[in-house]
């Protein structure tokens, strides 16, 4: 068998052969990329050149709009509603970190300790992407409820003092706060964060740890020096796959915060669903795109990772 | 100290066991509730146990039917992401071609953009060709945003595929058909299932894009949303319970059948 596999298969007599079939194979790929790549460029690419241009013109929804350059809207979209642009930032940033403080020794859990509980732990993080996320998050109403425990808890234990001070909760109250919000989008994207550190974690090589204790590296010393530096491809795509949905959202902000937690996200749905204001809603989500483009390029540049992915 | 030095070594498990208890929470939630009887509108208080919303979990009106229909655009975004992702991602890993790079960012972009960005472009294309939104604009969304994914699931399986196994076949005198149907595709089926798995649970989850997208149409999640203004009929925990025991039984069964085929090849 190994000497069958490893013979050169090249200069035998049925290279001559093979040939006709190739030139005449040399359409496939692009007959085989056609539809899907038709799809994407009709329904991705092309509405973002609409939406461009919707965002440079001036009318009202009775006269209809006209393309006028008007690239003032950019502006006033910008002046009116930077708090909201900073608080989705805040927020996804805040929401990210968790996320990587929680799930990373969930993933390394999963990766090295788990044994035969392994599978048991990845059906466990897997299955609720499968329930809606919005009755999910619909439950963290009750978690976080007033009357609530974990309300309860933390009062008792004078954390809502604390927190208020800071601005994150007001009063004696979790829902309807920034740490409501950030706690939704925490449990939201965190799968996301997981399952890519896991399968970062799970490629590192277990004797790797054993030659860091051979040479007598401490538990930690082993992880900050070995661990954490070879799951950094898991670090960076998690940390892209949390935040970029996470600063886009809106559901969280709705459900479980108030007025004074809107994201650009809420901005922009009620812009384009509500008031019906198409250049604003238009502008204001390229704004986003291009606030988010550029995070990530510099990130990504930062985080020098760009030969590892 | 021997207490303090075990809680040290299993600091790891307890920290990951109590991030699993953090996913888990909603869900549990959400389970006990379904057996609530409340007492307004709203299923955010504990009042009685019950098993009334069991026993006609369709009692609620509309919800089956927004159900029924987020069941039928799930399945056929899955169909039509998995066909063409399954072809991209075959023609990105198995030909050398120009524009390669072109088509890799185009597959990459829509992941890496925040969906209301998307919802919000497609619900300006649709407005300014003068489509209706329904059924079809929901469909057609769905199929673009599922489509990266199943493309990422199955290039990944097929790019660990060896090809000199193809090479066999053939030196074997079985046809390009043959090759493929008999080879080919059984070895890169686990990878299109997991994306169309993928794309099922996806667009069966959508809210955002869907709701930029539906215009007057309901599928489940927009359901959900709207019931979070009007109060959550307790039958909304009970499709949440039946959702995650299903999906979980689903991935317990994929399991002990993958296992089964290992150990008849071994």
């Amino acid at each position: 068998m190994a000497t069958l596999t490893e013979a050169p298969p090249p200069l035998s007599p049925a290279a001559p052969e093979k040939k006709p079939p190739r030139k005449r194979g040399r359409l496939v790929p692009y007959w085989l990329l056609l539809p899907g790549i038709l799809w994407l460029l009709v329904f991705f690419a092309l509405p973002m050149i609409y939406q461009a241009s919707t965002s440079v013109q001036t009318g009202s929804l009775e006269e209809g709009y006209k393309v006028t350059w008007h690239f003032a809207t950019y502006w006033d979209a910008l002046s009116e509603y930077w708090p909201q642009f900073l608080r989705s930032v805040a927020y996804a940033a805040a929401a990210t970190v968790l996320c990587l403080v929680l799930g990373y020794p969930l993933a390394y859990l999963i990766a090295f300790r788990a044994g035969r509980w392994r599978n048991l732990i990845m059906i466990l993080v897997i299955a609720p992407f499968f329930t809606s996320f919005l009755i999910r998050t619909l439950a963290w109403k009750t978690i976080l409820s007033d009357s609530g425990p974990v309300v309860g808890a933390l009062n008792t234990l004078h954390v809502l003092d604390v927190t208020s001070w800071l601005g994150w909760t007001s009063g004696d109250r979790v829902l309807a706060t920034p740490l409501a919000v950030v706690c939704g989008l925490t449990y939201n994207f965190l799968p996301f964060m997981i399952l890519p550190l896991y399968t970062s974690l799970e490629r590192i090589d277990g004797r790797l740890h054993e030659a860091a204790g051979d040479l007598y590296a401490k538990p930690l010393t082993t992880f900050r020096r070995v661990t954490f530096p070879l799951s950094m491809p898991g670090v960076v795509s998690g940390t892209l796959l949390t935040f970029i949905p996470a600063a886009g959202d809106y559901v969280n902000a709705e459900l479980l915060g108030s007025t004074d937690t809107r994201m650009i996200g809420n901005v922009i749905q009620t812009q384009f669903l509500r008031v019906l204001d198409y250049p604003t809603a238009a502008a204001l989500s390229f704004i986003l795109m291009a606030a988010i483009l550029l995070m990530v390029t510099f990130y990504i540049r930062r985080s020098g990772t760009e030969d590892l992915v | 100290m021997p207490f303090v030095n075990r809680l040290k070594r299993h600091l790891v498990v307890i920290a990951g066991l109590i991030t699993l208890g953090y996913l888990l929470l909603p869900n549990i939630v959400v389970t006990v509730f379904s057996f609530n009887k409340p007492k307004g509108r709203f299923n955010y208080e504990w009042q009685q146990f019950s098993t009334d919303a069991w026993k006609d979990p369709c009692g609620v009106a509309d919800m089956c039917g927004s159900l029924s229909l987020s069941l039928q655009i799930a399945l056929w975004a899955t169909v039509g992401a998995t066909l063409l992702g399954t072809m991209i991602a075959f023609a990105l890993v198995r030909y050398r071609f120009r524009a390669r790079g072109t088509v890799n960012s185009l597959i990459f972009l829509p992941m890496a953009m925040p969906e209301v960005v998307m919802a919000a472009s497609l619900l300006t294309l649709f407005l300014n060709l003068g489509a209706q939104l329904g059924f079809w604009t929901i469909l057609i969304a769905h199929i673009m945003f599922c489509l990266s994914f199943v493309v990422v699931a199955v290039k990944a399986r097929v790019m660990s595929m060896d090809p000199r196994l193809e090479e066999a076949a053939r030196d074997l005198y079985a046809g390009p058909v043959q090759t493929f149907l008999r080879v080919t595709l059984p070895i890169a089926a686990p990878g299109i299932a997991a994306g169309a798995l993928l794309a099922f649970a996806l667009s069966f989850d959508d809210f955002i894009i869907t709701n930029f997208n539906a215009g007057s149409t309901v599928t489940f999640p927009m359901f959900v949303w709207g019931s979070a203004q009007r109060g959550t009929p307790v039958q909304i925990n009970v499709i949440g319970t039946a959702m995650f025991l299903v999906a979980v039984l689903l991935v317990l069964a994929s399991m002990v059948i993958g296992n089964r085929r290992t150990r008849q090849k071994s």
